[in-house]
This record gives C-alpha cells, sequence and structure tokens, in this order.
C-alpha cells in the first residue's frame, strides 16, 4: 500500500457546506454572474446557482472548487475564506477613513470660451464678480488643510483658471507654507489657450500637472468648444506640446466631453487621442446637466445613443490592443478596478458610499463650498441642494457635518438602496445621488428608470461577458484594473 | 553535479567528535585560531601542527598527524574558505562554498508535510545537532557573505530555536540576506510571528508554498488535512508584521490545472507578498516514486506558464520563472525567466552543446537530466 493519500482522502465527504453573502442576476437564459462582496465573480449556469443554493452541489465539480475559491461557501476543509473576505472590504473601504483627498478651488468663473455644454462660465470681464479673492482662497487652504487626508490634491478649475493666474500662484505658494505633513499636489484644469511660458516654468517649480479638454478631431472640438478665433483645437494641441516640452509627457492628461457631435465618430476621437501620444481615453457619458435638463431632451435615446458610442469605442481599443498599441479606456478601467482588485479608483461617480463631500469637494469663486463639480452646476441652475455653506462664514465642521452633505451619503448609500441591494453588480457601481436628485429630485431614484443605473447595468454585463468569451480580453482588462502608474 | 558528501579513504581516529572547520592551505595562521581551521595538504611540505584538522586529495604520509582525512577525488572542489563538518566516522559534509552565491544550510530533515513531489524525503527523527551545527556555522561564515538560506525539513519545528537562529544571524551576519524555506503553517500562530517580526532583520525572506486556490488539492499535494488554511493565515500573519514572503508554486501534474487560477488566487487576496516563484519539478527524493501522478512535460504547459506569469505580471507581482529550459517556454516569460538552479546540482544535455542561448539558459538539475526531462530539448540556433 501506498504511503501517499489519494487525493479523495482531502476532498470534503460530507457534502456540507455554508453559503457566503453573495448575490446573482442573470446574463442570458442559460448563464448567471454571480459576485461578492468584495467583487470577486463567477459566471455560473443556472442549474448549478441552483444546486448551489440548494446545497446539492457536488464538492468535486470544478463550479465547487471555484466558488470555494472565490469565497462563496466554506466547508469542513477551509474557513479562511472569512479572513479573506474581512482583509479585503478593510481594504476596500480604507479610502473611507482618509476622507476627502480632492480640493477643487474655481479660482475664476470667466473663460474665453463659449462651449454649449458648460453651465459654470462667463464671458465678462469683471474680475471682482467672478473672480475668487484672496479672502476666499485663505479660507478655503485653511478647510483643505483641515481634513484628515495625508494626501490632498488641489484642483484649479473654471470657467477658465488661467484668467487667474495670480490666484493660482498665490494658493500654490499659501498652501505650501501653511501645511505641515501633508503631501501636496496640485492640478489645472484648463483649456490650454492661454497657457504661457511663465506659467510652466512656475508649474515646473511646483511639479502642478495639466489637465485640458480635447473633445476629438478638429471639427468636432472646434464644434463644441467655440471661442473667438474657432481656433480652440490649434490652441489646445499647441498647449499639449508646449506642457509636455516643460513637464513631460505624462503631465498633461485630457478628458474629452461627449456631445451629439461625437456619436458615432468615436474611433476619430479616439485616433486623435493617439496622435497625441495619449495612453487612454475616458469616453464620457453625455452629461445630464444645463441645457440637456433645461430642455428635458435627455432621453433614453441619448443614453443608448451612449451605449453604443461606448462599446463602439471599447471594442475599436481591444483590437488597438491586439495588434500591439497599447491602449486604454478609463470608466472601463475604473470599473475592472472593482472587478479585478480590492483597491477604491476613487471616481467619485462610481462610489458607494458617494464620493461627494468625503471624496472630492468644491470651494467655488464666490465662497460657496459645493459637494462636488455636478453640485456647483446644479446650483448655477437654480438647484442649492448640495450647497453645504460658505468659507467666509461657516466652519469646518459645519460645511462636513450639514445635513444637506450627510442625508444624501445615507440616504443614496447603494449597500441599502432598494433593487441596489440586491444587484450583484452593486459593490461595481456608486450612489451618484446628485445625479438622480438632478433628474428624479430625490437622492436614490427608481432604479428601473435611472439612466445611471441602466447604463452601468449594460456595461457590467457586458464586460463580465466580454472577458469570460475571450481570454485574452480576460488578460487585457486585468491589467487595465491596476493603476496607470 | 557536486558531491556535497563524501567518506574518507582513510582517515585516522583521533577525533573525538563532529566538528566544523574552514578549509585553508595557509599554514602559517596564528596559533589562536588554529583549531578552527583544516589545513589542506598538498604534500607534507606545508603541514604544520595545531590545525583543527587536516584534509588531502591524494595520500600524505606524515608521522604523529591528527585528525587526518584523506579525500576522495570528487571533493576536490573544496578550498580555500570553504566549511566542511567532518564526522569521526570520516563523513565529510560540504556546509558553506565560498564561490557559491547558493549556500542553503540543512536545518532538520522532520517535516509537518509529506509532499508529493519532496526532494528532500521527511525522516522522523531527532536531528536536532543539525541545529547546533548551523548555529556553530554561522560563526564561521565570513561577514561579506551576501546569502545564506535555510531548509529543511521544516526549520519553524524548532520553534523558539528557530527564532534564536535567524537572530544570530543577524546579530553575526548583519550585511548577510536570509531565505527560509518553510511552509509557513507556523505563522498562524501571531504569537510566534510577533516574536519573528521582533528579530527586525532588515532581509529575510520566508519562501512558503502554495500549491492550488483548491485546499483539498493543496492539502492533497502537501498530504496534509487543513494545511492550505494555516500557510494562507501564516501568511496573512507575516504580512501583517511586514515580513517577506515569497510563494513558491512548484509545477506539475497536480498543480497545472489550476495554476492560473492559483494566481489569480494570489493576485486576489495576497497582493502584497513580495515575490512568486513558478518552479519546475525537480528529479528528486519522492518526485521519483511518484512521477506517474507528477511528470508533465513542460513543453506541453507553455502556454498556461504563459498565462500564469502574465496574471501576475499584471497585477505588479514580482514574478520568476525558475528550473525552466529556454527551448520550453514561450518567448513572452523571458523577462521573468531566471537561471535558478545551484550551481552544484546544474547540468546540460546534449542537444545543448549547439544552442546559441546556452549561455542565458537554467539548464537541467542534475537529476532531470539523469531520470526525465522535456521530449523537446533542441538547441536554439
Amino acid at each position: 500500500m501506498s504511503k501517499f493519500q489519494p487525493i479523495e482522502f482531502y476532498k470534503n465527504k460530507k457534502n456540507e457546506y455554508s453559503l457566503l453573502p453573495f448575490r446573482f442576476e442573470p446574463l442570458s437564459e442559460v448563464n448567471y454572474a454571480v459576485t461578492n462582496l468584495v467583487g470577486e465573480h463567477l459566471i455560473i449556469p443556472r442549474e448549478t446557482l441552483e444546486d448551489f443554493v440548494k446545497h446539492k452541489l457536488d464538492s468535486s465539480s470544478p463550479h465547487y472548487i471555484n466558488l470555494r475559491a472565490k469565497h462563496f461557501l466554506v466547508d469542513d476543509k477551509t474557513q479562511i475564506a472569512k479572513e479573506l473576505l474581512s482583509i479585503k472590504l478593510k481594504t476596500k473601504y480604507r479610502v473611507l477613513s482618509e476622507f476627502t483627498g480632492l480640493h477643487i478651488f474655481v479660482v475664476s468663473l470667466r473663460c474665453e470660451h463659449s462651449c454649449p455644454y458648460c453651465q459654470v462660465s462667463r464671458q465678462s470681464d469683471d474680475k471682482i464678480k467672478f473672480d475668487m479673492s484672496t479672502d476666499i482662497a485663505d479660507k478655503s487652504i485653511d478647510l483643505a488643510l483641515r481634513s484628515p487626508s495625508k494626501n490632498i490634491k488641489i484642483e484649479f478649475q473654471g470657467g477658465e483658471p488661467l484668467l487667474n493666474f495670480p490666484l493660482i500662484k498665490y494658493i500654490v505658494n499659501a498652501a505650501k507654507s501653511k501645511q505641515k505633513e501633508k503631501n501636496l499636489s496640485f492640478v489645472i484644469a484648463t483649456n490650454l489657450a492661454l497657457i504661457t511660458e511663465e506659467i510652466l516654468l512656475f508649474c515646473k517649480q511646483h511639479g502642478i500637472l495639466i489637465s485640458t479638454s480635447l473633445d476629438g478631431p478638429k471639427d468636432i472640438h472646434n464644434l463644441n468648444r467655440p471661442r473667438p478665433g474657432g481656433n480652440s483645437y490649434e490652441k489646445a494641441v499647441e498647449g499639449i506640446q508646449m506642457v509636455r516640452a516643460h513637464l513631460g509627457i505624462d503631465a498633461v492628461s485630457a478628458l474629452m466631453t461627449t456631445t451629439k457631435n461625437s456619436l458615432g465618430r468615436v474611433k476619430e476621437i479616439i485616433d486623435e487621442y493617439l496622435k497625441f501620444s495619449f495612453t487612454g481615453i475616458f469616453l464620457r457619458p453625455l452629461s445630464p446637466y444645463g441645457f440637456a435638463l433645461k430642455t428635458k431632451t435627455y432621453s433614453a435615446y441619448d443614453a443608448n445613443k451612449w451605449h453604443d458610442f461606448y462599446l463602439e469605442g471599447l471594442e475599436y481599443i481591444i483590437d488597438l490592443n491586439k495588434t500591439g498599441v497599447k491602449f486604454r479606456e478609463y470608466y472601463t478601467s475604473t470599473i475592472l478596478t472593482k472587478i479585478f482588485t480590492s483597491q477604491e479608483p476613487g471616481y467619485v461617480d462610481l462610489m458607494s458610499p458617494s464620493g461627494i463631500g468625503i471624496g472630492a469637494i468644491v470651494y467655488n469663486y464666490d465662497g460657496l463650498v459645493y459637494a462636488s463639480d455636478e453640485s456647483r452646476m446644479l446650483a448655477e441652475m437654480g438647484d442649492t441642494s448640495f450647497e453645504l455653506g460658505n468659507v467666509l462664514t461657516n466652519s469646518y465642521e459645519d460645511i462636513f457635518l450639514n445635513p444637506k452633505l450627510l442625508d444624501p451619503i445615507e440616504e443614496s448609500f447603494a449597500f441599502s438602496v432598494p433593487m441596489c441591494n440586491d444587484c450583484a453588480f452593486e459593490t461595481y457601481c456608486g450612489a451618484d445621488p446628485v445625479f438622480h436628485h438632478a433628474i428624479y429630485k430625490d437622492f436614490v431614484g427608481r432604479k428601473p428608470e435611472s439612466e445611471f443605473c441602466n447604463r452601468n447595468m449594460k456595461i457590467f454585463k457586458y464586460l463580465i461577458e466580454r472577458m469570460d468569451s475571450e481570454p485574452y480580453i480576460k488578460r487585457l482588462f486585468m491589467s487595465w484594473a491596476q493603476s496607470n502608474a | 553535479m557536486l558531491k556535497l558528501h563524501g567518506s574518507a579513504i582513510s582517515h585516522d581516529a583521533t577525533l573525538m567528535q563532529r566538528g566544523l572547520f574552514i578549509v585553508t592551505k595557509k599554514s602559517e595562521l596564528p596559533r589562536t585560531i588554529k583549531s578552527k581551521y583544516a589545513l589542506l595538504l598538498d604534500n607534507y611540505l606545508n603541514y604544520e601542527e595545531g590545525y583543527g584538522a587536516y584534509i588531502s586529495f591524494s595520500e600524505v604520509k606524515i608521522s604523529n598527524i591528527k585528525n587526518y582525512f584523506y579525500l576522495p577525488k570528487e571533493m576536490d572542489y573544496l578550498g580555500e574558505g570553504d566549511i566542511i563538518r567532518i564526522e569521526p566516522s570520516g563523513r565529510i559534509n560540504s556546509l558553506f562554498r565560498i564561490n557559491s552565491s547558493h549556500n542553503t544550510i540543512l536545518l532538520t530533515e522532520q517535516c509537518n508535510h509529506y509532499c508529493l513531489m519532496c526532494s528532500q524525503p521527511p525522516k522522523n527523527i531527532d536531528d536536532s545537532w543539525l541545529m547546533d551545527d548551523a548555529m556553530a556555522l554561522l560563526d564561521l561564515i565570513p561577514r561579506e557573505t551576501r546569502n545564506i538560506g535555510f531548509s529543511g525539513g521544516e526549520p519553524t519545528l524548532y520553534g523558539d530555536h528557530f527564532i534564536d537562529l535567524i537572530n544570530k544571524t543577524k546579530l553575526i551576519l548583519p550585511n548577510t540576506t536570509v531565505d527560509v524555506l518553510s511552509n509557513g503553517r507556523a505563522f498562524s500562530d501571531s504569537i510566534f510571528t510577533s516574536k519573528f517580526a521582533a528579530i527586525n532583520h532588515f532581509d529575510c525572506v520566508l519562501g512558503i508554498p502554495i500549491y492550488s486556490d483548491d485546499p483539498a488539492r493543496h492539502d492533497y499535494v502537501v498530504q496534509s488535512k487543513g494545511a492550505f488554511d494555516e500557510t494562507i493565515l501564516g501568511i496573512l500573519n507575516l504580512k501583517k508584521y511586514q515580513q517577506k514572503v515569497e510563494i513558491r508554486i512548484v509545477i506539475h501534474k497536480q498543480t497545472i490545472d489550476r495554476l492560473v487560477q492559483t494566481c489569480e488566487f494570489i493576485a486576489s487576496n495576497l497582493l502584497f507578498v513580495d515575490h512568486v516563484a513558478l518552479m519546475g519539478l525537480e528529479m528528486m527524493g519522492f518526485t521519483r516514486a511518484n512521477l506517474d501522478q507528477l511528470w508533465i512535460d513542460p513543453f506541453e504547459y507553455k502556454d498556461i506558464l504563459s498565462e500564469a506569469v502574465d496574471v501576475l505580471t499584471c497585477y505588479g507581482i514580482n514574478t520568476s520563472v525558475y528550473n525552466h529550459q529556454l527551448c520550453v517556454i514561450n518567448d513572452d516569460v523571458l523577462p521573468n525567466y531566471k537561471k535558478s538552479i545551484s550551481d552544484w546540482k546544474n547540468e546540460y544535455v546534449d542537444q545543448c552543446d549547439s544552442c546559441l542561448k546556452k549561455s542565458e539558459c537554467g539548464g537541467f538539475f542534475s537529476s532531470s537530466k539523469m531520470y526525465r526531462y522535456s521530449d523537446h530539448i533542441k538547441a536554439i540556433i
């Protein structure tokens, strides 16, 4: 007789197991996605799912082994799943204990562009009325530095922040001299039309990064972003090259806004990003704010169009990677990070609890504090639901303990929201109370009607099925799940 | 293959007990340290009294010489600075070779695992003298040594004595990095782990095997129920205390089917480990007895190996492929390919003679060359 035992000796004899918390969602008539609270997922046939919940699944089946390895069940063989789940859950929510990391300073509402989709700019020379004052800046810096977060990122926005560059300089110097133990970083969100050598030298000296807008090829970009001279595209392209020449290739990132002009032209837009050596693109959903919301033209029709736009772009990017061109789509990457890792990518729209206020906060030019960038857009349209206070008159506690912040965070927490709480994709999704309030007038909305829910559900299902269909795509998606570094 | 163990062809029996000696040809060492050395005699001309032992590879006749051992030719690689153990029976072990970067010290042959492919089959006998020798060896190893390894058996079975050993290593060899091969189960005890961490060694890596993400399969490979949970818990504890951990996966027929899933499990649950080694099978010990259950030609699993490496590296996990030949792997694993086989048991086969990549290739275990290796070995030209 052999002194070695066969594998049967080590298997679970009684076929008894306990279920760990999990949720499921049909992908097709045959297959179901099952997920758990840290985002582990599997695709299993319906009958396997039924056997599994009825405690009839054979412990030697591959499905059983997969379910056990991904913490969907425990048996007398192993109890380690609970330990691993708890560590991963702690990692996932660790970001909450760090509190607000991104502090947006709207240093001026003035802009020389007149983009139709923008609600937060004015064509004006009235600096007194539309520029942030040093008083407001000082108070805002104090609030930003009160954040428990060790890493404080200050982002300058507008309008066009470079129209008030002296205040940017003032804030950078003041924040640096006031801070004691924080890691400070700075970003300027600019259309680059006004960038100069002098500004770039300052950026170089203080390690300031640039975030700009590139909506696609020249005609789309200039149509989306009118300015005197009609040369927004030329200015942006010139600016990108200038920034890179001074600060390095990765010092500038670009964001695109999807408009009706973009729909149907996603490949051209991506090619434009490739042309300028960007390593990825963020195919942003159509924004419901501003014009669209006012005129009630924001409809399912647009949402479906965007979905086609996104999928066509994503597939094009996958094909690019297959031919050896490394490029990624950042919205997908954000979701994949939640699918494949325990890290919280920190994208405010896809956070639950929502990232408003506690992930990012906006100090407006006039001293008012908003829970997010979208919150100040709503305010410009007359809805001040997410206006948290004024830096001149309110304390840190007034602002961050304001029920106008805490209530939406609590009420929209997806884990306890009807339909989200039993949704298999809840861990990949976000709460987005601002969006739901804007469209449905409450922080939650009814999910079957929620464009946010529909859009993301479609994407989650698509991504999970797509990577199951092809090992190459699973590997590619795994690499996108990792941070960009 | 170097013979690390041998028996003297002839010796005198005056050596009363086992002893460790540094090999030297220098016949004029100060009197106060001579006894630590074994003088390597070319002939009677460099003989000097007072050395701890005398060795030679051709017989030397000197009257009244004490502790003289005439060693077999296969051990004539021994040279200045090497450290040997001599037993009164005339048995000689090479414990430390100064020119080798792979000095591994065997601490015990006892183990609480009984792995299907164990290269060092466990023996249930009291061999704590090995630990005594290891402690003594530390006093002889030169301070410039870059790295030493400790292996078993299962070194942590010594409990606190294991902690003492690592602590002494830190104190005596403050600049030497340390590798320990362990199954990690002892570290499932937080108190033990905290004691280990308290040593605060600057670079001590625990090499711990995980053979599958399926606990039943892991337990089967190591032939011990409950091993998987304890090993995982051990790794978690070690990382909680910020200790360095390397995960070692031996690839064979019992582990290949879930190799990719196992790597996904590591990426998902143990992302914080310092290194993962994917290792080819060594044809030693139990492997030969269980060859039918274990053997799979590396050429057949090369795509799976590529996928496994891809998973780990895309998560940013430092990954190495050990014990494979360049002609049986895909090019995409080359960045992770390491020449890993210890010099003393590293060989090449006839096909390698005309291979252009021979110098970059890790070659074979002597045991593989002798018993079983891929049917797809061919010169790269």
